[in-house]
């Protein structure tokens, strides 16, 4: 098994893109909700992944 | 009034929605592939089985459920749940000897969370499928 070397940002990116997929496609009843809704849940992860990560740089100093 | 039509439904019957439940927690998305939602099973396929190859990927630690103080037994017995909701994933890495132990390092870390949140995505696809099966959704 080749071993995979992630910085936080791509690991973060992997795991909000796989979990908006699944979430996209139990959640909602027709095709087009679930492409909105998967984008929508991708879109919140990419933003808190942002504002975390911009909020620890700056609560470092 | 919706929520007394809800709770009004009748169960359906346990043959009607076992199997799809069943074979979803082995394969994930075979559920969906098993009511012939073929697009929707795919997508929940290779969204979990590339989570959680990600996660071995990542030398990601299995959890062993064990007993101790409410955290500790909370956190392994959770997360030992949630690495057996992969199914034939989680079943087949064991059975080849994954064994990688609780390792420093971020990347080890999000491989150990990788595998349990598969299982644990795989646990909403079963329900899906659930829903479908039992007539609740189309």
């Amino acid at each position: 098994m080749p071993k995979m070397n992630l910085s936080h940002f791509e690991a973060a990116f992997l795991f909000s893109l796989f979990t908006s997929v699944v979430l996209g496609v139990v959640t909602k009843t027709n095709d087009r909700d679930r492409l909105h809704y998967g984008a929508y849940t991708f879109g919140c992860f990419l933003v808190a992944l942002f504002g975390i990560g911009w909020v620890m740089y700056l609560g470092h100093g | 009034m919706a929520k007394e039509k809800e709770e009004k439904r009748p169960m359906a019957p346990i043959s009607a929605w076992a199997p799809a439940v069943a074979l979803g927690w082995l394969i994930p998305g075979g559920g969906h592939l098993l009511l012939k939602r073929t697009g929707r099973g795919v997508l929940l396929m290779v969204s979990v089985t590339s989570m959680f190859l990600c996660g071995l990927m990542m030398r990601g630690a299995m959890f062993q459920p064990q007993s101790g103080d409410l955290l500790t037994t909370l956190i392994n017995t959770g997360g030992f749940i949630g690495d057996v909701c992969s199914g034939i994933l989680y079943l087949l890495s064991v059975w080849l000897g994954y064994n990688t132990p609780d390792m420093a390092g971020h990347v080890h870390d999000y491989g150990t969370k990788f595998l349990v949140t598969a299982g644990l995505l795989n646990v909403l696809a079963m329900v899906d499928a659930f829903e479908i099966a039992a007539g609740r959704k189309d």
